[in-house]
Protein backbone atom coordinates (compact mmCIF):
# COMPACT_ATOMS: atom_id res chain seq x y z
CA UNK A 1 0.00 0.00 0.00
CA UNK A 2 2.86 2.39 0.79
CA UNK A 3 4.50 1.33 -2.47
CA UNK A 4 1.27 2.24 -4.28
CA UNK A 5 1.20 5.72 -2.73
CA UNK A 6 4.84 6.18 -3.72
CA UNK A 7 4.01 5.17 -7.28
CA UNK A 8 1.06 7.59 -7.26
CA UNK A 9 3.56 10.36 -6.46
CA UNK A 10 5.65 9.20 -9.44
CA UNK A 11 2.64 9.28 -11.78
CA UNK A 12 1.75 12.81 -10.62
CA UNK A 13 5.25 13.89 -11.64
CA UNK A 14 4.95 12.05 -14.97
CA UNK A 15 1.58 13.72 -15.67
CA UNK A 16 3.09 17.13 -14.91
CA UNK A 17 6.10 16.55 -17.17
CA UNK A 18 3.99 15.28 -20.07
CA UNK A 19 0.96 17.59 -20.19
CA UNK A 20 2.11 21.01 -18.93
CA UNK A 21 3.12 23.86 -21.22
CA UNK A 22 5.28 25.78 -18.78
CA UNK A 23 8.99 24.88 -18.88
CA UNK A 24 9.48 25.32 -15.13
CA UNK A 25 6.46 23.07 -14.51
CA UNK A 26 8.15 20.35 -16.57
CA UNK A 27 11.29 20.69 -14.45
CA UNK A 28 9.11 20.45 -11.32
CA UNK A 29 7.51 17.27 -12.64
CA UNK A 30 10.94 15.70 -13.17
CA UNK A 31 11.91 16.67 -9.61
CA UNK A 32 8.76 15.03 -8.19
CA UNK A 33 9.61 11.84 -10.08
CA UNK A 34 13.12 11.90 -8.57
CA UNK A 35 11.71 12.23 -5.04
CA UNK A 36 9.35 9.30 -5.62
CA UNK A 37 12.08 6.99 -6.94
CA UNK A 38 14.49 7.82 -4.09
CA UNK A 39 11.75 7.22 -1.53
CA UNK A 40 10.81 3.89 -3.11
CA UNK A 41 14.40 2.62 -3.03
CA UNK A 42 14.81 3.53 0.63
CA UNK A 43 11.47 1.87 1.45
CA UNK A 44 12.63 -1.38 -0.15
CA UNK A 45 15.47 -1.64 2.39
CA UNK A 46 13.42 -0.78 5.49
CA UNK A 47 13.07 -3.42 8.18
CA UNK A 48 10.15 -3.17 10.57
CA UNK A 49 11.47 -2.00 13.92
CA UNK A 50 15.00 -1.74 12.56
CA UNK A 51 17.80 0.61 13.56
CA UNK A 52 19.91 2.97 11.45
CA UNK A 53 23.05 1.33 9.96
CA UNK A 54 25.38 2.98 12.47
CA UNK A 55 27.23 0.72 14.90
CA UNK A 56 26.99 2.02 18.45
CA UNK A 57 29.05 1.21 21.54
CA UNK A 58 26.46 -1.21 22.94
CA UNK A 59 26.45 -3.18 19.66
CA UNK A 60 30.23 -3.52 19.82
CA UNK A 61 30.13 -4.80 23.38
CA UNK A 62 27.42 -7.38 22.68
CA UNK A 63 28.94 -8.54 19.39
CA UNK A 64 27.81 -7.79 15.84
CA UNK A 65 25.58 -10.88 15.46
CA UNK A 66 22.49 -9.16 16.83
CA UNK A 67 23.17 -6.01 14.81
CA UNK A 68 23.04 -7.92 11.51
CA UNK A 69 19.50 -9.04 12.30
CA UNK A 70 18.09 -5.61 13.16
CA UNK A 71 19.89 -3.07 10.93
CA UNK A 72 18.20 -1.64 7.83
CA UNK A 73 19.84 -2.08 4.42
CA UNK A 74 22.83 0.31 3.98
CA UNK A 75 23.32 -0.33 0.24
CA UNK A 76 20.25 1.52 -1.16
CA UNK A 77 20.96 4.37 1.24
CA UNK A 78 24.48 4.79 -0.16
CA UNK A 79 23.28 4.69 -3.77
CA UNK A 80 20.37 7.08 -3.15
CA UNK A 81 22.83 9.49 -1.53
CA UNK A 82 24.66 9.57 -4.88
CA UNK A 83 21.40 9.99 -6.80
CA UNK A 84 20.24 12.95 -4.68
CA UNK A 85 23.47 14.89 -5.32
CA UNK A 86 23.32 14.14 -9.06
CA UNK A 87 19.69 15.35 -9.16
CA UNK A 88 20.92 18.73 -7.89
CA UNK A 89 23.39 18.95 -10.79
CA UNK A 90 20.77 18.05 -13.37
CA UNK A 91 18.35 20.57 -11.82
CA UNK A 92 20.96 23.33 -12.19
CA UNK A 93 21.50 22.39 -15.85
CA UNK A 94 17.75 22.31 -16.66
CA UNK A 95 17.08 25.62 -14.90
CA UNK A 96 19.95 27.32 -16.72
CA UNK A 97 18.44 26.16 -20.05
CA UNK A 98 15.07 27.61 -18.92
CA UNK A 99 16.65 30.95 -17.96
CA UNK A 100 18.45 31.30 -21.29
CA UNK A 101 15.28 30.41 -23.18
CA UNK A 102 13.37 33.07 -21.25
CA UNK A 103 16.02 35.66 -22.09
CA UNK A 104 15.76 34.83 -25.79
CA UNK A 105 11.99 34.40 -26.23
CA UNK A 106 10.51 36.28 -23.25
CA UNK A 107 8.25 33.41 -22.17
CA UNK A 108 8.29 29.99 -20.54
CA UNK A 109 5.52 28.69 -22.80
CA UNK A 110 6.89 25.86 -24.93
CA UNK A 111 4.21 26.30 -27.61
CA UNK A 112 5.45 29.86 -28.22
CA UNK A 113 9.05 28.75 -28.72
CA UNK A 114 8.97 27.84 -32.39
CA UNK A 115 11.95 29.58 -33.93
CA UNK A 116 14.59 27.04 -33.02
CA UNK A 117 17.73 28.62 -34.44
CA UNK A 118 21.08 29.35 -32.89
CA UNK B 1 3.43 2.83 10.48
CA UNK B 2 0.77 5.55 10.49
CA UNK B 3 3.40 8.27 10.28
CA UNK B 4 4.49 6.98 6.86
CA UNK B 5 0.94 7.24 5.53
CA UNK B 6 0.50 10.75 6.94
CA UNK B 7 3.78 12.03 5.50
CA UNK B 8 3.21 10.38 2.10
CA UNK B 9 -0.31 11.84 1.86
CA UNK B 10 1.18 15.24 2.75
CA UNK B 11 3.72 14.83 -0.06
CA UNK B 12 1.04 13.78 -2.55
CA UNK B 13 -1.21 16.72 -1.67
CA UNK B 14 1.74 19.11 -2.00
CA UNK B 15 2.60 17.54 -5.38
CA UNK B 16 -0.97 17.98 -6.65
CA UNK B 17 -0.96 21.65 -5.59
CA UNK B 18 2.48 22.16 -7.17
CA UNK B 19 1.26 20.66 -10.44
CA UNK B 20 -2.11 22.38 -10.66
CA UNK B 21 -1.56 25.93 -9.38
CA UNK B 22 -1.08 28.70 -11.92
CA UNK B 23 1.27 30.83 -9.85
CA UNK B 24 4.81 29.61 -10.48
CA UNK B 25 6.27 30.88 -7.18
CA UNK B 26 3.73 29.00 -5.04
CA UNK B 27 4.38 25.94 -7.18
CA UNK B 28 8.10 26.18 -6.34
CA UNK B 29 7.28 26.55 -2.63
CA UNK B 30 5.11 23.41 -2.81
CA UNK B 31 8.13 21.56 -4.26
CA UNK B 32 9.97 22.64 -1.11
CA UNK B 33 7.15 21.14 0.96
CA UNK B 34 7.52 17.82 -0.92
CA UNK B 35 11.27 17.81 -0.33
CA UNK B 36 11.11 18.54 3.39
CA UNK B 37 8.30 15.98 3.85
CA UNK B 38 10.58 13.50 2.09
CA UNK B 39 13.41 14.42 4.42
CA UNK B 40 11.18 13.70 7.46
CA UNK B 41 10.09 10.36 6.03
CA UNK B 42 13.75 9.40 5.43
CA UNK B 43 14.38 10.13 9.11
CA UNK B 44 11.55 7.78 10.13
CA UNK B 45 12.84 5.14 7.68
CA UNK B 46 16.11 5.05 9.71
CA UNK B 47 18.21 6.81 7.07
CA UNK B 48 19.71 9.87 8.83
CA UNK B 49 22.45 10.44 6.21
CA UNK B 50 19.87 10.70 3.43
CA UNK B 51 17.74 13.06 5.52
CA UNK B 52 20.64 15.47 6.10
CA UNK B 53 21.69 15.41 2.43
CA UNK B 54 18.08 15.88 1.33
CA UNK B 55 17.72 19.03 3.47
CA UNK B 56 20.94 20.58 2.08
CA UNK B 57 20.09 19.70 -1.54
CA UNK B 58 16.52 20.93 -1.05
CA UNK B 59 17.64 24.36 0.16
CA UNK B 60 20.09 24.73 -2.75
CA UNK B 61 17.46 23.54 -5.26
CA UNK B 62 14.89 25.99 -3.91
CA UNK B 63 17.39 28.83 -4.30
CA UNK B 64 18.03 27.78 -7.92
CA UNK B 65 14.31 27.44 -8.70
CA UNK B 66 13.40 30.78 -7.11
CA UNK B 67 16.25 32.46 -9.02
CA UNK B 68 14.68 31.13 -12.21
CA UNK B 69 11.10 32.21 -11.47
CA UNK B 70 11.31 35.46 -9.51
CA UNK B 71 10.84 38.77 -11.37
CA UNK B 72 9.93 37.02 -14.61
CA UNK B 73 6.87 38.98 -15.69
CA UNK B 74 5.16 36.40 -17.93
CA UNK B 75 5.10 33.36 -15.68
CA UNK B 76 1.31 32.93 -15.77
CA UNK B 77 0.50 30.46 -18.53
CA UNK B 78 -3.07 29.23 -18.67
CA UNK B 79 -4.52 26.37 -20.63
CA UNK B 80 -3.12 22.93 -21.36
CA UNK B 81 -1.94 21.38 -24.58
CA UNK B 82 -4.46 20.23 -27.16
CA UNK B 83 -7.26 18.03 -25.87
CA UNK B 84 -6.66 14.80 -27.79
CA UNK B 85 -2.99 14.46 -26.88
CA UNK B 86 -3.75 15.15 -23.25
CA UNK B 87 -6.44 12.44 -23.08
CA UNK B 88 -4.10 9.93 -24.73
CA UNK B 89 -1.28 10.74 -22.30
CA UNK B 90 -3.59 10.43 -19.27
CA UNK B 91 -4.80 7.02 -20.49
CA UNK B 92 -1.21 5.85 -21.02
CA UNK B 93 -0.18 7.06 -17.54
CA UNK B 94 -3.18 5.21 -16.04
CA UNK B 95 -2.17 1.99 -17.83
CA UNK B 96 1.39 2.41 -16.50
CA UNK B 97 -0.05 2.83 -12.99
CA UNK B 98 -2.10 -0.39 -13.27
CA UNK B 99 0.94 -2.30 -14.57
CA UNK B 100 2.96 -1.00 -11.62
CA UNK B 101 0.29 -2.27 -9.23
CA UNK B 102 0.72 -5.76 -10.71
CA UNK B 103 4.49 -5.52 -10.22
CA UNK B 104 4.16 -4.50 -6.56
CA UNK B 105 2.31 -7.78 -5.84
CA UNK B 106 5.53 -9.68 -6.55
CA UNK B 107 7.56 -7.61 -4.05
CA UNK B 108 7.81 -8.63 -0.39
CA UNK B 109 5.57 -6.65 1.95
CA UNK B 110 6.76 -3.39 3.46
CA UNK B 111 9.05 -3.97 6.44
CA UNK B 112 10.54 -7.30 5.35
CA UNK B 113 13.49 -6.45 3.07
CA UNK B 114 14.79 -8.88 0.48
CA UNK B 115 18.37 -8.84 1.72
CA UNK B 116 17.37 -10.30 5.09
CA UNK B 117 15.79 -13.41 3.56
CA UNK B 118 18.45 -14.13 0.93
CA UNK B 119 21.46 -15.57 2.66
CA UNK B 120 24.95 -14.34 1.74
CA UNK B 121 23.78 -11.12 0.06
CA UNK B 122 26.02 -8.10 -0.47
CA UNK B 123 24.21 -5.97 2.11
CA UNK B 124 24.64 -8.59 4.82
CA UNK B 125 28.35 -8.78 4.05
CA UNK B 126 28.60 -4.99 4.31
CA UNK B 127 26.82 -4.98 7.66
CA UNK B 128 28.76 -7.82 9.22
CA UNK B 129 32.24 -7.10 7.80
CA UNK B 130 32.20 -3.36 7.07
CA UNK B 131 33.41 -2.49 10.55
CA UNK B 132 36.49 -4.72 10.45
CA UNK B 133 37.36 -4.02 6.81
CA UNK B 134 37.05 -0.23 6.72
CA UNK B 135 37.05 0.91 10.34
CA UNK B 136 33.96 3.09 9.87
CA UNK B 137 31.11 2.70 12.34
CA UNK B 138 28.69 4.37 9.91
CA UNK B 139 28.06 1.65 7.34
CA UNK B 140 26.69 4.05 4.70
CA UNK B 141 29.99 5.93 4.78
CA UNK B 142 31.93 2.70 4.49
CA UNK B 143 29.90 1.73 1.40
CA UNK B 144 30.14 5.05 -0.46
CA UNK B 145 33.77 5.80 0.39
CA UNK B 146 35.34 2.35 0.42
CA UNK B 147 33.35 -0.55 -1.06
CA UNK B 148 31.82 1.48 -3.89
CA UNK B 149 34.23 4.39 -4.13
CA UNK B 150 34.19 4.35 -7.93
CA UNK B 151 30.49 5.25 -7.73
CA UNK B 152 31.39 8.34 -5.76
CA UNK B 153 34.10 9.23 -8.29
CA UNK B 154 31.52 8.95 -11.08
CA UNK B 155 29.12 11.08 -9.08
CA UNK B 156 31.72 13.84 -8.76
CA UNK B 157 32.40 13.60 -12.51
CA UNK B 158 28.70 13.95 -13.36
CA UNK B 159 28.31 16.86 -10.95
CA UNK B 160 31.26 18.80 -12.41
CA UNK B 161 30.13 18.07 -15.97
CA UNK B 162 26.67 19.47 -15.28
CA UNK B 163 28.15 22.55 -13.61
CA UNK B 164 30.41 23.12 -16.66
CA UNK B 165 27.34 22.77 -18.90
CA UNK B 166 25.35 25.27 -16.84
CA UNK B 167 28.26 27.74 -16.90
CA UNK B 168 28.59 27.49 -20.68
CA UNK B 169 24.85 27.90 -21.21
CA UNK B 170 24.58 30.91 -18.91
CA UNK B 171 27.62 32.72 -20.37
CA UNK B 172 26.58 35.94 -22.09
CA UNK B 173 29.46 36.47 -24.51
CA UNK B 174 31.37 33.90 -26.48
CA UNK B 175 35.12 33.85 -25.90
CA UNK B 176 35.80 33.93 -29.63
CA UNK B 177 34.04 35.87 -32.38
CA UNK B 178 32.30 33.77 -35.05
CA UNK B 179 34.49 35.12 -37.85
CA UNK B 180 37.74 34.20 -36.14
CA UNK B 181 39.28 30.98 -37.45
CA UNK B 182 39.73 27.93 -35.24
CA UNK B 183 43.19 27.29 -33.91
Amino acid sequence: MLYALCFLLFTIGLYCAVTKKNMVKIVIGIMVMEYAVNLFLIMLGYRMGGVAPIIGRSDLESGLGGFVNKSVDPLPQALVLTAIVISLGSLALMISICVRTYEKYGTFDITQIRRLKG
Amino acid sequence: MAVFYILLLFMIIAAIIAVETDNLLSSVICVGAIGFGGSLIFLFLRAPDIAITQIVVEVLGLIILIRATISRDRTFITGDREFFGMVVSIVIIFVIFLAGMKVFETLPTFGTPIFATVGDSASQAYISEGMQKTGATNLVTSVILDFRAYDTLGEATVLFTSIIGATVILRRKAKKLPEEPDQ
